[in-house]
C-alpha cells in the first residue's frame, strides 16, 4: 500500500497538520477527513464548480487539486468566509434575491461570487456571467444570482 | 398581530443553512463504522454475463464483501413503483449500460473503487433495442422476459402499455387543411447537482435508510414489502434533496444497500458519481407522428396523434408519464375530434422515469409546432391561431373531464405583450409563442400534524420533500397567517417516516395544493380547539368566538391565540395538536384513475437572434407566464418558473444523451453533456403570474413548479423559424443543427393536404 504523506494546511485561519494518501484530492480531505462538508462534490472532474474554494488567493476546484499539492498553502472554504451565525453581503443578497433553491450548488457559487467581487467590485453583467460560468446550477437560479451580485456591487463605493 | 405572510416574498426557509454550507445533504452525513459501496458494471448495454470472478477484489485489503446476484436470495427479488421488474443486481444478463452486476463493500471509498476495477466480468454482447423503430419491430429481442411481465398479449412484445384516448369520429371529420409531421424529443438526463446516494443501517428489527428520495413513504413501503417487515421497522430519513426534478422519486439502489447492510452487519453508504447518476435515470424520449386538421380560418378540426415513448429496461414510473401526458395530448385547446394512440416501449437503455413536466414537454413539442405549421400555411399569426383555439374557462379540453380551470388567454396576452409581439424586428431575429398544460395530480393523500406549543410557537409536520421548491417556506407562511404566529417562531419538520405522518409523494407540483390544504385543515382543527377554550374561559357560546387573521375575538374583545392557550392550559402547560388531511381518491374507469386536481398552464414567448453563419441562437427575450391561481410567495414562484424555463432551454438548445452502437452513453458526464450555465441565461428572462384565485389549493392557489418547461422548445423553435425561415423538428436546436438546416434551406417539410 502507498504511504501517507505529511501535509500542513492553513484552512479558514487554522493550522492543520495531518498525513494524507497521495491520491486524495483537497476536496476529499476537506469533506471526508476534516468534516468540512460545506464544500460539495458533484462531477469530480472540474466541470461543475460545486467544490469551489479559495486557495492562496485564487479560486479553484478542490476536486482537481491533490491534497499534497496544496501542502503549505492557505485555503478558505464556505465555512470560513463569515463568522458563525453571520453572512457575507453576497450570502445575504443571494437569499434576498431568491437565488437559492435546492442549495447544493450554492456554497460553490458563493465562493465564485466572492472571488469575482474581491477582484472586481463593480463587474459588468458580462463579467458576472463569466465569473459564474464555471458553476452549474441545475435549479437555474442564474438570473437571481446576477441580480444578487449586482446589488452587492452597487452598495460598495467605487 | 403579524403582517400577512400569504402573498409576500418571505425568505427561503433553510436559506441560511444553504448559503453557509451547513445544510446537510445525504453525502454530508457520516455514520460510525460505515462501509463504502461501489457498483460494478460492464461496458455495453445488453450482454450475457458469462462469469464473474471476484477473487482478486476479495483479496484486496479493506474489502469486506463483493456481492453478485448469486449471493442474493433466489429468485433475486425485484421491485418497482408500478411493476416489480427491476432486480437488485443484474440476473443472467445486463439490460442497460451501467446496470450493476456486482457491488463491492469496503472500508474506504478508494479501496472500494480499486476493488471494483478488479472484479473480472466475462460477458458476451447481445443484440439489443435502442430505438423506437427497433422496439416496435416484432423481430427484435425482448427487453423483459415474458414470464416476468404481467399477463396479457403485450407480454411477448416490447410494448409495456398502449392506450388510446379520444373523442368524436375521426373518419367522418373534414378539414380544409391537414398537416402531418414527425417530431423527435431525445433522451435527456436530470443532472441534479447532488448525485444520487443513500445510506442504510440494518438493526435486529429492520432498517434505517437515509435517502434524498422524493417519496419517503413509497420507499418505506417498497422496502417493507421486499423484506417482509412491518412499516414501523423501516425508518426512512430523507435529507432535503440537492435537486431532484423527478429523478429521485422512486427507489434505485436502496434495496441493494439494505441487503449489503444485512450481509455485512455494518452501516453502508453509496454515493454515485455524476456519471453513474446519468446511468441511473433519464427523461423518456419520444417520437410523435401527428396529423392536425384545421378549417380555412384556423380553427382546429381534429388531432390524430401517434406517440411512441421510449422507456428504458425497467418501467419505473414511465408508463404513467406516457399515459398522463398523452391524455392531454391535444393541449389546452377546444379540439372537436381527437385520437391519441400512446405507446410506452421498453428498450435496452437507462430506465427513464419522471422528469419535470412528466411527458408534457415531449407532447407539446409536437402539438405546438403543428400550430405554427398551420399558422404559416394559413397566413395567420402564431398568437392569433392560439387565441382562437384556446379553451375558455369552463370549456372542455378533454370532453367529459375537468374543464379549463383558468383564464388562460390572459396568460397568452401577457406573454405576447411582454415579448413585444408584432413589433418590428431586426434582420435574422424572430419571435415565437407557445402554450402548454399539464395535468396536476389526479389522486393523492397528505396528512399534516401541527403542534401549537405553550409559548405560542408552532411545529409543523409535513411529509413533503423540500427539494428546492421551498415547500417549508410556503407551509410556514400558511400557518403564520392562520394562527397569528411570527414566521421566526415556526419550525417545519419533514423527511422522517418515524416522526412525520404519511404523505403520498412530492411530485406533480402538488405540495402547495395537497399538503398546503392538509396544513390549512390542521390549522382549522387548532382554531376550533382555541375557540372552544376561549368560549369556556369567557363563559360564552362557541358561535361568539371568531378567529380572524390569527387573532381571537370574543364578541368585541380581542386576545391572541397564546393568551387563550396559556390561560386555559394553566400550570401544567401542554400544547394543542391539530391534524389535517387532504385526500383525493380514485375514480373508477377514469383513464388516469382520477381527474386532474388542477391544470398547470403556461405560455412561453421568445425573441431570438440567429447568427446565420454559425447557427448560434442568442435568446434576446424569454418570457414565461403561469396561471398560478394565487402566488403564495411571489419570489418563490418566480424562482421556480425561471428554473423551469432555464431547464427547458437546456433540452431545447443543447441537451441530448447520445448512445453508441453498443448502447453506451457516449457523452457520459459533465465534460461532454452540457447544461445551461450563466452564459446561456437569456439576455432578458422575465416571468409573470396570472392570479384569479381559481385553484383548489389554499387561498385559490395551483401548483407552479413545472409550467415554464412545458412549451419552451416549440416557442423557441418557432422564433428560430421566423428568424431564418428554416423548420426543425428534432431537438435540441444546437448551433450545428440550426446551421445545417440553414445551409440546406430546410423550409417547412410538412405533408400538407389542402382542400
Ligand atoms: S466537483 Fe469539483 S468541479 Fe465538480
Ligand atoms: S440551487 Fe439547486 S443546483 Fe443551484
Amino acid at each position: 500500500m502507498i504511504d501517507a504523506l505529511p501535509v500542513v494546511l492553513n484552512i479558514n485561519g487554522l493550522k492543520y497538520e495531518f498525513e494524507v494518501l497521495p491520491y486524495r484530492s483537497l476536496l476529499d480531505v476537506l469533506r471526508d477527513e476534516l468534516g468540512l462538508t460545506g464544500t460539495k462534490e458533484c462531477c469530480a472532474v472540474g466541470e461543475c464548480g460545486a467544490c469551489t474554494v479559495h486557495f492562496d488567493g485564487r479560486s479553484i476546484n478542490a476536486c482537481l487539486m491533490l491534497a499534497i499539492e496544496a501542502d503549505g498553502g492557505s485555503v478558505t472554504t464556505i465555512e470560513g468566509i463569515a463568522p458563525p451565525g453571520e453572512m457575507t453581503r453576497v450570502q445575504d443578497a443571494f437569499l434576498e434575491h431568491g437565488a437559492v433553491q435546492c442549495g447544493f450548488c450554492i456554497p460553490g457559487m458563493v465562493m465564485s461570487a466572492e472571488y469575482l467581487l474581491a477582484r472586481n467590485p463593480h463587474p459588468t453583467e458580462e463579467e458576472t456571467r463569466e465569473g459564474l460560468s464555471g458553476n452549474l446550477c441545475r435549479c437555474g437560479g442564474y438570473n437571481r444570482m446576477l441580480q444578487a451580485i449586482s446589488s452587492v456591487s452597487e452598495e460598495s463605493t467605487p | 398581530m403579524t403582517a400577512s405572510q400569504i402573498g409576500s416574498s418571505t425568505r427561503r426557509f433553510g436559506g441560511y443553512e444553504r448559503v453557509t454550507g451547513s445544510q446537510e445533504f445525504v453525502a454530508d452525513l457520516r455514520l460510525d463504522g460505515m462501509l463504502f459501496v461501489k457498483l460494478v458494471s460492464i461496458d455495453c448495454a445488453r450482454a450475457r454475463i458469462v462469469s464473474v470472478d471476484t477473487s482478486a477484489a476479495r483479496g484486496l485489503a479493506g474489502v469486506v464483501a463483493v456481492v453478485t446476484s448469486d449471493d442474493l436470495p433466489q429468485p433475486v427479488p425485484r421491485f418497482g413503483p408500478v411493476y416489480k421488474d427491476r432486480p437488485i443486481l443484474a440476473v443472467g444478463e445486463t439490460k442497460y449500460h451501467g446496470e450493476p452486476v456486482a457491488a463491492v463493500v469496503a472500508e474506504s471509498k478508494e479501496v472500494a473503487e480499486v476493488a471494483a476495477s478488479l472484479v473480472a466480468i466475462q460477458f458476451e454482447e447481445l443484440p439489443a433495442v435502442f430505438t423506437v423503430a427497433s422496439a416496435l419491430n416484432p423481430l427484435s429481442p425482448l427487453v423483459q422476459e415474458p414470464e416476468l411481465r404481467s399477463a396479457g398479449t403485450l407480454a411477448s412484445t416490447n410494448v409495456l402499455s398502449e392506450q388510446v384516448f379520444g373523442w368524436g369520429d375521426l373518419g367522418a371529420t373534414e378539414a380544409d387543411l391537414v398537416i402531418e409531421n414527425d417530431y423527435c424529443f431525445p433522451m435527456v438526463t436530470h443532472f441534479a447537482i447532488e448525485p444520487h446516494g443513500c445510506m442504510v443501517v440494518s438493526s435486529s428489527g429492520g432498517f434505517e435508510v437515509w435517502s434524498p428520495v422524493q417519496h419517503p413513504y413509497l420507499l418505506q413501503a417498497i422496502l417493507a414489502d421486499l423484506f417482509d417487515l412491518p412499516l414501523t421497522r423501516v425508518r426512512v430519513v430523507a435529507p432535503d434533496p440537492g435537486g431532484a426534478f423527478g429523478g429521485k422519486q422512486n427507489p434505485k439502489f436502496e434495496p441493494l444497500l439494505c441487503f449489503l447492510a444485512r450481509m455485512t452487519n455494518r452501516p453502508v453508504r453509496l454515493i454515485l458519481t455524476l456519471e453513474e447518476s446519468f446511468q441511473a435515470t433519464r427523461r423518456t424520449s419520444a417520437e410523435i407522428h401527428i396529423r392536425s386538421g384545421f378549417s380555412r380560418d384556423g380553427l382546429l378540426c381534429f388531432q390524430d396523434i401517434e406517440s411512441n415513448f421510449l422507456l428504458g429496461a425497467y418501467a419505473d414510473i414511465a408508463g404513467r408519464v406516457v399515459s398522463k401526458s398523452n391524455y392531454l395530448g391535444c393541449g389546452p385547446y377546444r379540439t372537436p375530434v381527437a385520437k391519441i394512440r400512446a405507446r410506452a416501449l421498453l428498450s435496452h437503455t437507462t430506465p427513464s422515469c419522471a422528469f419535470r413536466g412528466f411527458g408534457t414537454p415531449q407532447v407539446a413539442w409536437a402539438l405546438e409546432s403543428q400550430m405554427d405549421a398551420a399558422a404559416r400555411h394559413l397566413g395567420i399569426d402564431g398568437l392569433q391561431i392560439r387565441l382562437m383555439n384556446l379553451a375558455a374557462k369552463g370549456e372542455d379540453v378533454v370532453p367529459g373531464d375537468v374543464p379549463a380551470d383558468g383564464e388562460w388567454a390572459q396568460s397568452v396576452q401577457k406573454a405576447a405583450s411582454a415579448v413585444g409581439w408584432g413589433e418590428p424586428l431586426e434582420p435574422n431575429h424572430g419571435r415565437g409563442i407557445a402554450v402548454g398544460i399539464k395535468s396536476g395530480a389526479t389522486t393523492g393523500l397528505s396528512y399534516s400534524t401541527i403542534r401549537l406549543l405553550f409559548d405560542g410557537s408552532v411545529t409543523i409536520y409535513a411529509g413533503t420533500s423540500d427539494m428546492g421548491q421551498g415547500a417549508r417556506t410556503i407551509f410556514a407562511q400558511i400557518v403564520s397567517d392562520e394562527l397569528g404566529v411570527p414566521i421566526e417562531q415556526i419550525d417545519v419538520v419533514m423527511g422522517d417516516t418515524s416522526v412525520v405522518p404519511f404523505d403520498l409523494q412530492t411530485s406533480a407540483s402538488r405540495s402547495t395544493v395537497f399538503m398546503g390544504n392538509a396544513i390549512l385543515d390542521a390549522c382549522r382543527d387548532i382554531q376550533l380547539q382555541v375557540r372552544e377554550l376561549a368560549a369556556e374561559l369567557h363563559g360564552t357560546a362557541l358561535e361568539n368566538v371568531r378567529i380572524v387573521a390569527g387573532g381571537v375575538f370574543i364578541s368585541e374583545v380581542k386576545v391572541s391565540i397564546p393568551e387563550v392557550v396559556q390561560a386555559s392550559l394553566g400550570r401544567l402547560r401542554g400544547e394543542l395538536i391539530g391534524n389535517g388531511t387532504m385526500r383525493r381518491t380514485d375514480i373508477a374507469n377514469h383513464p388516469l384513475g382520477g381527474r386532474p386536481a388542477f391544470f398547470e398552464f403556461n405560455c412561453t414567448a421568445f425573441e431570438v437572434g440567429v447568427d446565420v453563419e454559425t447557427g448560434e441562437v442568442s435568446v434576446i427575450k424569454h418570457v414565461s407566464v403561469g396561471d398560478t391561481g394565487k402566488s403564495l410567495n411571489p419570489l418563490q414562484v418566480e424562482m421556480q418558473d425561471e428554473g423551469a424555463a432555464i431547464m427547458g432551454l437546456g433540452h431545447t438548445m443543447m441537451e441530448h444523451v447520445i448512445l453508441d452502437e453498443s448502447g453506451r452513453i457516449a457523452n457520459l458526464g459533465a465534460l461532454d453533456y452540457r447544461i445551461p450555465t450563466s452564459k446561456d441565461l437569456p439576455l432578458s428572462l422575465s416571468t409573470y403570474s396570472i392570479e384569479n384565485a381559481d385553484g383548489p389549493g389554499p387561498y385559490g392557489s395551483k401548483g407552479v413548479s413545472e409550467g415554464a418547461i412545458l412549451c419552451t422548445a416549440p416557442a423557441f423553435a418557432s422564433a428560430v423559424t421566423e428568424a431564418t425561415g428554416v423548420v426543425i423538428r428534432n431537438l435540441p436546436l444546437t448551433p450545428e443543427r440550426v446551421w445545417r438546416a440553414i445551409r440546406d434551406g430546410a423550409s417547412d417539410s410538412s405533408t400538407v393536404e389542402q382542400v
